[in-house]
């Protein structure tokens, strides 16, 4: 049914840290709009490794979003390569990306995105429906229910996304994010549409699967959301700016 | 297959979700279907029963008329027969694929008994009518041979006459006056039942032609005469043989037009079948018009569905579905639409025509192909009009459905 991801990988890979989960080489992505030129990223290079939580950070403007499009698989760069799990993915086709985006990448979004009047063992099914293996209906209802214990919100498979506060319906976008144990959990912003007390339960989930070896990205603008990932990148102008170790880094309490 | 079924739970969810939105956009299919199958229902009835008249006449029947079918204009101002009593005696014996024949001499009159008097048309016949027609008498009996040469004052009556003239008593043996004859009613005809055009065959009294053309019409030539051939098979042979005897009797030069016309029972069948069928196309079309509206009723809730739930199609896209997950997702949807109205709307149109076939006591017959038509077409028009906003939404950028509000 489908072309397997391992045989697309490239041995251009194996040049650089063949075990690197994101490796981005002089990144350029240009909008025409109209009759001008707009370079949203303009020679973008940075080099991700497994087990990393790191928080891009910019003002709006900055290139960030285009970036995250990118890496997230949903655009193609103008020039320049994207390895993501040592695959060369900038020159796949729409339906190779949908492959990749399915299996090797775990997205978490501001508006959670939730499908409403589905109730959240569904909702966190979801991915499974577009996966090649083809679970049973029981099998998938099995992982989804293991996602949402992860995640701490097991007792509530049967809650409609009306019926489940913002953090908790994050909380479901991050077990759906993980049911297909992706290589890189891609999260923007987050927490932009909850309160402080609960981006701070929403940030534990993150910080938690981060100890347990997920590779973390995450698109943010505010500055002490960023302190809870373990590095910083900096855009401005299509360009990364700064690129550094977060020393006093926040710790996350989990709360039920 | 797997994901197949998955994504067919998913389509029938979504519809399952805007119950009262599907059961509208349904209905325009429902109507539509039940339309057709009542349509076709009513136009295959009609054209049974066409076809149950017609071979009611007999299959092997011909009639021969006087005058060319070029010249029908002049043969009214002449009003003068070309066909006579001999011609019909020289068919009777010369012609070996002909079994029976009989003159005809028509008019139309009162017909008197007592009190009660009743129009009807007055058919001169010879002896061999019965068989021509194959139309017995169902009480009392048909004249014979003498009583045609001797002009006998006697009848037989169609059985609606019969019981409008007597009602429930026994006619044979009664007098009827016609045109101030007395006749003498020697028989009562089968009931019959109403003829292609609509009239009322049993409406009729049948004499002998030599009794019809000198009292009643007061003139000594036939209207036309009918003969049957000897088979189904023969008839276009009897039709020739018929046509070259008369032909030669009534001196034709070869080339010249012929002044007599033959119709054959084949060739009423066949005008009055395709009439009914074009009938009942007319009707399929128009009903069919309702299924096009219905299917256009799909597409239009479809283009809204796609547009409102683009945020959705972002979601699943952003999460891994490929365009072809999406355009099966909703194909599915419109299909299932359309092919739950096509069930409900096939069991409606048989209801609806049962409900005419009592009510009205219309004829109906519905094939299972037709059935089956309806139902193919239904799915068809889900396929049709669901096509362009599948293929919409599976076109949709991910990030910008994303971004929707």
């Amino acid at each position: 049914m489908s072309r397997t991801i391992a045989s697309a990988s490239s041995p251009e890979s194996a040049a650089g840290q063949a075990d690197d989960v994101i490796r981005i080489v002089d990144l350029i992505r240009v909008y025409q709009m109209g009759e001008v030129e707009v370079r949203a990223l303009d020679g973008v290079s940075l080099t991700i490794a497994p087990g990393e939580f790191v928080a891009v950070m910019g003002p709006s403007g900055s290139g960030k979003s285009t970036f995250m499009n990118i890496v997230g698989c949903l655009d193609r760069p103008t020039s320049g390569k994207y390895y993501l799990d040592g695959i060369d993915v900038s020159e796949l086709d729409r339906d190779e990306r949908a492959e990749i985006r399915n299996g090797k990448i775990g997205f978490v979004f501001q508006a959670f995105n939730l499908l409403a009047r589905t109730s959240a063992l569904e909702n966190v099914e979801l991915p499974l429906i577009y996966s090649a293996d083809g679970l049973r209906a029981r099998e998938r209802a099995a992982k989804a229910r293991h996602c949402l214990d992860v995640v701490g919100l097991s007792g509530r498979e049967d809650h409609m996304p009306s019926q489940l506060s913002g953090g908790q319906q994050q909380r479901v976008a991050i077990a759906r994010a993980l049911i297909n144990d992706p290589k890189l959990m891609l999260a923007d912003e987050p927490t932009g549409n909850l309160d402080s007390r609960t981006s701070e339960e929403v940030m534990a989930v993150f910080q938690a699967l981060n100890e347990r070896g997920k590779t973390v990205v995450l698109i943010t603008h505010e500055q002490d959301i960023s302190e809870y990932a373990r590095r910083v990148v900096q855009f401005r102008d299509g360009k990364l700016v700064e690129d550094r170790v977060v020393t006093n880094r926040r710790n996350a309490l989990m709360r039920g | 297959m797997l994901k197949f079924l998955t994504i067919l739970k998913v389509g029938m969810k979504a519809i399952a979700r805007n119950k009262l939105r599907s059961t509208l956009t349904a209905l325009g299919i429902i109507i539509g279907v039940a339309c057709v199958i009542a349509m076709i229902a009513v136009g295959g009835g009609a054209q049974a029963a066409v076809q149950a008249q017609i071979s009611s006449l007999g299959t092997n029947f011909l009639m021969i008329f006087p005058g060319a079918a070029t010249q029908s204009g002049a043969r009214i101002f002449t009003g003068q027969s070309t066909i006579t009593d001999d011609d019909v005696t020289a068919v009777r014996q010369e012609c070996p694929s002909v079994a029976y024949v009989s003159p005809m001499s028509r008019t139309s009159a009162q017909v008197v008994s007592g009190n009660l008097n009743w129009g009807t048309s007055i058919q001169g016949v010879g002896v061999d009518w019965p068989f021509v027609r194959s139309w017995n008498v169902e009480k009392g009996s048909f004249f014979d041979d003498s009583e045609v040469r001797s002009t006998a004052k006697v009848c037989i009556l169609g059985a609606t006459v019969a019981t409008s003239l007597f009602g429930d008593q026994n006619a044979v043996g009664q007098m009827v006056r016609i045109k101030n004859f007395p006749f003498k009613v020697i028989g009562v005809l089968e009931a019959k039942g109403g003829s292609t055009m609509g009239q009322d065959q049993d409406d009729t009294v049948i004499a002998p032609y030599t009794a019809v053309m000198k009292l009643l019409k007061r003139s000594s030539k036939i209207d036309m005469f009918m003969a049957s051939a000897t088979s189904r098979n023969t008839v276009d042979q009897a039709q020739a043989e018929i046509e070259a005897l008369l032909r030669q009797r009534h001196r034709l030069q070869q080339g010249q037009d012929s002044d007599f016309m033959i119709r054959s029972q084949q060739e009423i069948a066949q005008t009055a079948d395709q009439t009914s069928k074009q009938m009942s196309a007319l009707l399929a079309a128009i009903a069919s018009i309702s299924l096009l509206v219905g299917g256009i009723g799909i597409m239009n809730i479809m283009l809204v569905s796609v547009t409102e739930r683009t945020r959705e199609i972002g979601i699943r896209m952003a999460i891994g579905a490929k365009g072809r997950d999406i355009l099966t997702q909703f194909l599915i949807e419109a299909l299932s639409l359309s092919i739950a109205g096509g069930a409900i709307g096939i069991a409606l149109g048989i209801a609806t025509s049962r409900f005419l076939a009592w009510k009205q006591q219309w004829p109906i017959v519905l094939a299972p192909e037709a059935v089956l038509l309806a139902f193919g077409f239904s799915a068809a028009i889900g396929i049709f009009f669901g096509f362009y906003p599948a293929r919409k939404a599976s076109r949709l950028d991910p990030i910008d459905a994303l971004r929707y509000e």
